[in-house]
């Protein structure tokens, strides 16, 4: 064990720390509106919402995480149009392909949470907020929306841990966040235990974080009753 | 558009459907050394040693809170470095380099394994504690007991967890094109970089990859069935 080497290299992971938060952060808020949106046309039960919803949600799930990023980040540009179109500014950053790709993953996984988590709504719960007089739309707001976050929510901390795991393949398209850093370091001085349990136990702090604030969260929203 | 895709010398058909062979074979053999880990640790998990638990516990919180690609980075650049070290102890002081494949089902089995010792764990737990008492009444023991009375019980309940095991680890052996192994992703990588149409290879990969999980996906479900003979409810797609 080098100790020198792993304080020394600690100082240099850190500074990936911000660039994995942000990159997982701004998709995770962008693929949590896309997971609504899947979600609702899931449970829609018009054909033509179910069917594309279903298969979005199939191609995502049955790919590996790296190819839909060599897709996005090397496949797209192959195209002139798509070069020379507005969006080519965005396309060509390695940065955005890592958030527009997280995104589309998380979106897909997380729209299955929360299916589920509407789908756990008991029908009596909807009956009777219309018994009570309210529309479709505010049932949804005020009775649905609150009991799906509380389901879901365990689920979703799961999927926010596996949002940081796999917020490390971005290295591969050249950004420099914890693993990028770390796998540099490595590679310079040769020493994978060291700097695997340097980078490890930063990720491990980062999800024991998570853990610990979904918890909490959890706790503050309450258990959810049977039924 | 197609001809990129031909066999032979000309096209990459070939090259494609052998990486996608690749990627069966290292994913199958990680399964396996998965479940092997896994068995093992969910003795472990279950034991009443407190050591043994500790160990199982702390393996699986490192290798789920940890990104694949780290232990797939500390594996390509220290594992022959520790196979080296273990062959120093037995007197070997060669140059052992282990190749990409065996690294690749080393790292991939790794995490698939933390992942089955769940699996296990909860199909083991979920036996009923009556089925241990009958067989040892019956005057079974060691393979008697576990291999015939606790194991078909345990397989049946495990193979939809297993399933998903199969699944996650399939994609994980992507990340191994990393450490070289030309397997599906690694080969459409070689090859839009050669023929300048990462489009159409990627999407090749990605057709590759949905193939593999559909029917593994009705395999599974077979194994399924015949587990589940005598039970009411049957696999995903039982009609």
């Amino acid at each position: 064990m080098r100790f020198e080497l792993m304080y020394e290299s600690f100082f240099k992971i850190i500074e990936g720390i911000p660039l994995t938060l942000q990159v997982v952060s701004i998709s995770t808020v962008l693929g949590l509106a896309l997971a609504i949106i899947v979600a609702l046309m899931r449970i829609s039960g018009k054909k033509s919402m179910t069917i594309p919803a279903y298969y979005f949600v199939y191609l995502i799930r049955g790919t590996p995480l790296l190819l839909q990023l060599y897709f996005v980040y090397y496949g797209l540009g192959q195209f002139s149009f798509i070069r020379e179109s507005i969006l080519w500014p965005i396309l060509k950053e390695p940065y955005w392909c890592g958030i527009i790709t997280l995104t589309i993953s998380t979106g897909a996984y997380s729209s299955e949470i929360i299916r589920g988590g509407i789908l756990s709504v008991s029908k009596n719960l909807i009956e009777a907020s219309g018994a009570l007089g309210l529309n479709k739309f505010k049932t949804f707001l005020l009775i649905t929306l609150p009991i799906t976050v509380r389901q879901a929510l365990p689920a979703y901390g799961n999927e926010l841990i596996l949002m940081v795991k796999a917020s490390s393949l971005i290295s591969i398209i050249t950004l420099m966040e914890i693993t990028g850093i770390a796998r540099t370091i490595i590679s310079k001085t040769y020493a994978p235990v060291e700097i695997f349990l340097v980078a490890g136990s930063i990720y491990l702090i980062i999800n024991f974080i998570i853990v610990l604030a979904v918890g909490l969260a959890e706790r503050k929203l309450g258990t959810v009753r049977a039924n | 558009m197609f001809e990129v895709f031909s066999f032979g010398s000309s096209g990459w058909g070939d090259e494609m459907l052998m990486g996608a062979l690749m990627t069966v074979l290292v994913s199958a053999s990680s399964l396996l050394l998965g479940i092997l880990i896994g068995i093992i640790f969910a003795a472990c998990k279950l034991s009443n040693i407190f050591i043994l638990k500790i160990v199982a516990n702390t393996y699986t919180t490192i290798i789920r809170g940890i990104p694949e690609l780290l232990v797939i980075y500390l594996l390509f650049f220290g594992g022959s470095g520790a196979v080296m070290y273990i062959a120093k102890i037995f007197g070997y002081n060669g140059y052992i380099e282990l190749n990409a494949f065996t690294i690749g089902t080393f790292a991939v089995g790794a995490i698939s394994g933390a992942y089955s010792t769940e699996v296990i764990r909860g199909a083991v737990n979920s036996v009923h504690k009556g089925q241990f008492e009958a067989g040892k009444t019956l005057g079974l023991n060691g393979y008697g007991l576990y291999g015939r009375v606790i194991f078909p019980q345990v397989a049946r309940i495990a193979l939809p967890g297993i399933g998903n095991v199969w699944q996650i680890t399939l994609k994980d052996t992507a990340l191994i094109s990393v450490t070289g192994l030309v397997e599906i992703m690694r080969q459409s990588r070689i090859a839009a970089g050669s023929t300048h149409e990462p489009f159409i290879f990627y999407t090749a990969a990605i057709i590759l990859y949905l193939v593999i999980t559909r029917l593994s996906n009705i395999l599974f479900d077979k194994a399924e069935n015949t587990y589940s003979k005598g039970f009411v409810s049957k696999g995903r797609y039982e009609i």
